[in-house]
């Protein structure tokens, strides 16, 4: 009989459903076979025209209904498919009946829509123009789409949770941060199962642009599915992507009493926030060792129990040489050994969505022995000597995983998963 | 009383009323109704808007105030007041530690380059590629950060050096509402120790106004009482203001001698249908949850304004003594349950109600308070409350 509770005397926080949606394809069955593959998701955008782009690549998810009806619309498409794989694993039904906790973009008016209230008018102009056509024309199901609750909400109602649902963003750690609350709400013992969602959406022309402005996106189009390099010498920046992933958490002893099967467990999260710059980390990584050890110390476990890193590994030239130095800060000379690769070479960068995704393909790592490639790993940058599992995925007895995300912001979050309960 | 109960130490305002906890209280316990409002910037729509801010008072490098648009100023400059208010400010050991959530919507965009594509628009036939043209050319590269949700909470890392750990709820004033719960929650667990909470809203930009006329929440035309906006529009009157609140658990805050405003005893959230008739029962279940002592009782409530909301609420809190606090500040939106739950603190460790700001409906409430309910009902979704006490 699995203990139930862990070394702080907490409910052990069982994992016993996963959902997942990216540029690869729909559910996990898809996604793992490509993934595994080495398979990009990256190409040539088409959802919008890329004259005057210098970035012309990313990982949209292009095969949804909503894949052209903006960000509202297709982060909720994500978000539910996403979940309703991970609460079908589950063997819960239509009632969910506990928290959900939602990682998604910060949402406003598409430019589409913007123009089309532009166009219903000719007196004033601006956004003068805008506010009057809005107010001689009363409710609009545009409203809906700008408000930070609505994707939260819809979900909700959908799965049948209880409460007011949390939607929140830490930039790109923002999949973490949601994987984390629902571990804390089972702790504190509030619920006995919560749902996690990280979904993005938010690919649009003016997102890649803000990114590009910062010179934070790859402009390697020529070759797409060669574009995100992760810990690559040519590394030169990441792609922006699409996609979703759903955790369902149970505390074990809930999951075991209704004879659930059990994924994994989610034995520590651990965050630190940096104070150095807006999108720079602090030279000496320190915040970034700081979330990484505090993950280990909140799940119990010594660095030399983990036997995988699911990286952040964004393929920006800053993120993955920090994330190197903060790795090998933790890990010492034993880091070389420890397999170290990024799901971002082939799916671009989830964004808000990332964190849920990556700790998704932990889990399926431990369950399936099998670690997913770094791919595009042709030029290795010989400052960053990791094994990152280049080009091939290897199999592997992985027992626990560290998975990292950071994020504009000084956002670090890291998160410890193991195969079994102790 | 527990050596984990939460206690308010630091309080962190700034609305038209001023900044600061005194201002505040001070304006409160003088109303001047009908409160001095603008109608002229932003035609037919009234609003409460910023009084005049020396940013540098709390955003000492020019540097870092250049990188932010006003809604972040805000943020930062209030979290700045609740920080040095709660003696925390500047002490490196205890900003390290101290974990923070965040009610962020988004940031200002540029209205101008805005404008511009909007009348460019009208001209072209290929607006997409206008857009890429316009954008990639017209678009400050920092202004992105300026408006990115989380980005309030990262230059309140880099601004004051509160690194311990944090997290941006989003979602209107439900965010605010999820941001003190779960802040209360974590200190009562142990998982944090001290706790920065809070939000801003920056109502002085159209896209903020045009977010409510979307769905025709906005009052049009002068100032009415809050409880009862009907004449013309949707009710809400905005106004731009912030609150963030130090909160820590009895034992931290005893163990560096500081007396606490209050404590939250109690919060509790519900996200209510808001089909006909069915609100008013939600709030006064939301209420029962907090198992407030009986007998006279004070509220202080962030009621929005909103036409079918505030009479929900204001007939859920028949036979209370309720105070709307936003007929003075106007609606703040994220901001408003922290915003509540600050002034609810101050009466208690005043010893003295707010005196009613609408004698149509306010009833008096004498004598000093020991429990305060503070409620927020969003003007679209989502209910909070919180029942503060004596410390």
């Amino acid at each position: 009989m699995a203990k139930t509770t862990d070394h702080l005397g907490r409910p052990v926080v069982a994992v016993t459903g996963l959902g997942v949606v990216t540029s690869l394809g729909a559910g996990m069955t898809e996604n793992w076979a490509a993934l595994t593959a080495g398979k990009s998701g990256i190409h040539p955008i088409t959802r919008f025209p890329i004259d005057h782009l210098k970035t012309q690549i990313a990982g949209t998810v292009d095969f949804l209904p909503s894949s052209n009806l903006g960000m509202a619309a297709l982060t909720y498409e994500m978000a539910e498919m996403a979940g309703r794989e991970a609460i079908a694993q589950a063997g819960i039904g239509s009632d969910f009946g506990g928290p959900l906790f939602l990682a998604a973009p910060p949402v406003e008016l598409s430019w589409q829509e913007r123009l089309a209230l532009y166009r219903q008018d000719d007196a004033l102009t601006g956004y003068g123009r805008l506010l009057a056509v809005a107010r001689k024309a009363g409710p609009s199901a545009l409203f809906e789409a700008a408000q930070f609750g609505t994707v939260a909400d819809r979900l909700a109602d959908a799965f049948g949770t209880r409460g007011l649902p949390i939607t929140t963003s830490t930039a790109c750690a923002s999949g973490a941060t949601a994987i984390q609350l629902g571990v804390e709400a089972i702790r504190r013992g509030e619920c006995d199962r919560a749902i996690s969602i990280g979904a993005d959406g938010s690919a649009t022309a003016e997102a890649l642009i803000r990114f590009s402005l910062l010179s934070a996106l790859s402009t390697q189009n020529d070759m797409p599915e060669k574009a995100s390099k992760p810990f690559s010498k040519d590394r030169d920046g990441f792609v922006l992507a699409e996609g979703s992933a759903a955790l369902v958490f149970e505390s074990l002893e809930s999951a075991l009493a209704r004879g659930a099967r059990v994924l994994g467990i989610l034995r520590g999260c651990g965050e630190k926030s940096d104070d150095f710059h807006r999108t720079r980390s602090k030279p000496d990584g320190s915040p970034a060792i700081a979330a990484v050890k505090a993950a280990l110390l909140d799940a119990g476990m010594s660095e030399d129990e983990i036997g995988y890193v699911n990286a952040h590994g964004t393929s920006t030239p800053e993120n993955d040489k920090m994330e190197h130095l903060s790795l090998s800060t933790v890990f010492g000379a034993r880091i070389k050994s420890v397999p170290v690769s990024s799901n971002k070479s082939m799916i671009g960068h989830t964004l808000s969505a990332a964190g849920a995704v990556e700790a998704a393909f932990s889990l399926m790592t431990m369950l399936e022995g099998v670690l997913p490639p770094t791919i595009n790993y042709d030029v290795p940058d010989p400052a960053i000597d990791l094994d990152v599992v280049p080009n091939v995925k290897r199999s592997a007895d992985v027992s626990a995983v560290l998975s990292n995300s950071f994020g504009f912001g000084g956002q670090n979050a890291c998160l410890v998963m193991a195969r079994e309960p102790v | 009383m527990s050596p984990r109960d939460v206690v308010i130490t630091g309080i962190g305002l700034v609305s038209c009323l001023g900044e600061g906890a005194e201002a505040h209280w001070q304006a409160f316990m003088a109303p001047v109704v009908p409160p001095v409002t603008d109608s002229t910037r932003f035609p037919p729509y009234t609003i409460h808007a910023l009084p005049e801010i020396d940013w540098g008072l709390q955003i000492p490098k020019r540097g870092d105030q250049r990188q932010m648009e006003t809604w972040q100023r805000l943020g930062v400059y209030a979290a700045g007041l609740a920080l040095d208010d709660s003696g925390i400010k500047g002490d490196a050991g205890l900003c390290a530690t101290m974990d923070m959530i965040v009610a962020a919507g988004g940031g200002e965009r540029d209205e101008e380059v805005d404008a511009n594509i909007l009348e460019a628009s009208l001209s072209r036939n290929d607006t997409e590629i206008l857009l890429n043209e316009k954008l990639t050319t017209d678009l400050r590269p920092t202004l992105f950060l300026a408006q990115l949700s989380n980005l309030m909470a990262g230059n309140i890392s880099i601004v004051h050096n509160v690194t311990g750990s944090s997290r941006t709820f989003m979602g209107e004033e439900s965010a605010g509402i999820s941001a003190v719960e779960t802040a209360a929650a974590r200190l009562r667990a142990g998982t944090s120790s001290h706790v920065l909470v809070g939000g801003a809203f920056q109502t002085e930009h159209p896209d903020m106004l045009l977010g409510y006329e979307l769905d025709g929440h906005l009052q049009h035309g002068a100032w009415e009482p809050l409880w009862h906006r009907s004449a013309e529009g949707g009710g809400v009157i905005s106004g731009s203001g912030a609150a963030f609140l130090v909160l820590e658990t009895r034992e931290h805050a005893v163990a560096r001698g500081r007396t606490p405003y209050a404590i939250i005893d109690r919060v509790a959230s519900s996200r209510t249908n808001r089909a006909p008739g069915a609100l008013a029962a939600g709030i006064g279940r939301l209420l029962d949850a907090l198992a407030a002592p009986g007998g006279d009782r004070l509220v202080i409530s962030g009621a929005s304004g909103a036409i079918d909301a505030t009479a929900a609420e204001l007939s859920a809190l028949e036979g209370s003594a309720f105070r709307g606090i936003s007929a003075l500040i106007g609606h703040v939106k994220e901001a408003e349950f922290p915003f509540a739950i600050a002034l609810a603190a101050l009466a208690i460790s005043r010893g003295a109600a707010l005196p009613a700001l609408d004698n149509m409906v306010e009833t008096p409430f004498d004598g000093a308070p020991d429990a305060v309910l503070a409620t927020t009902v969003g003007y679209y979704r989502g209910e909070g409350a919180a029942l503060i006490r004596k410390a």
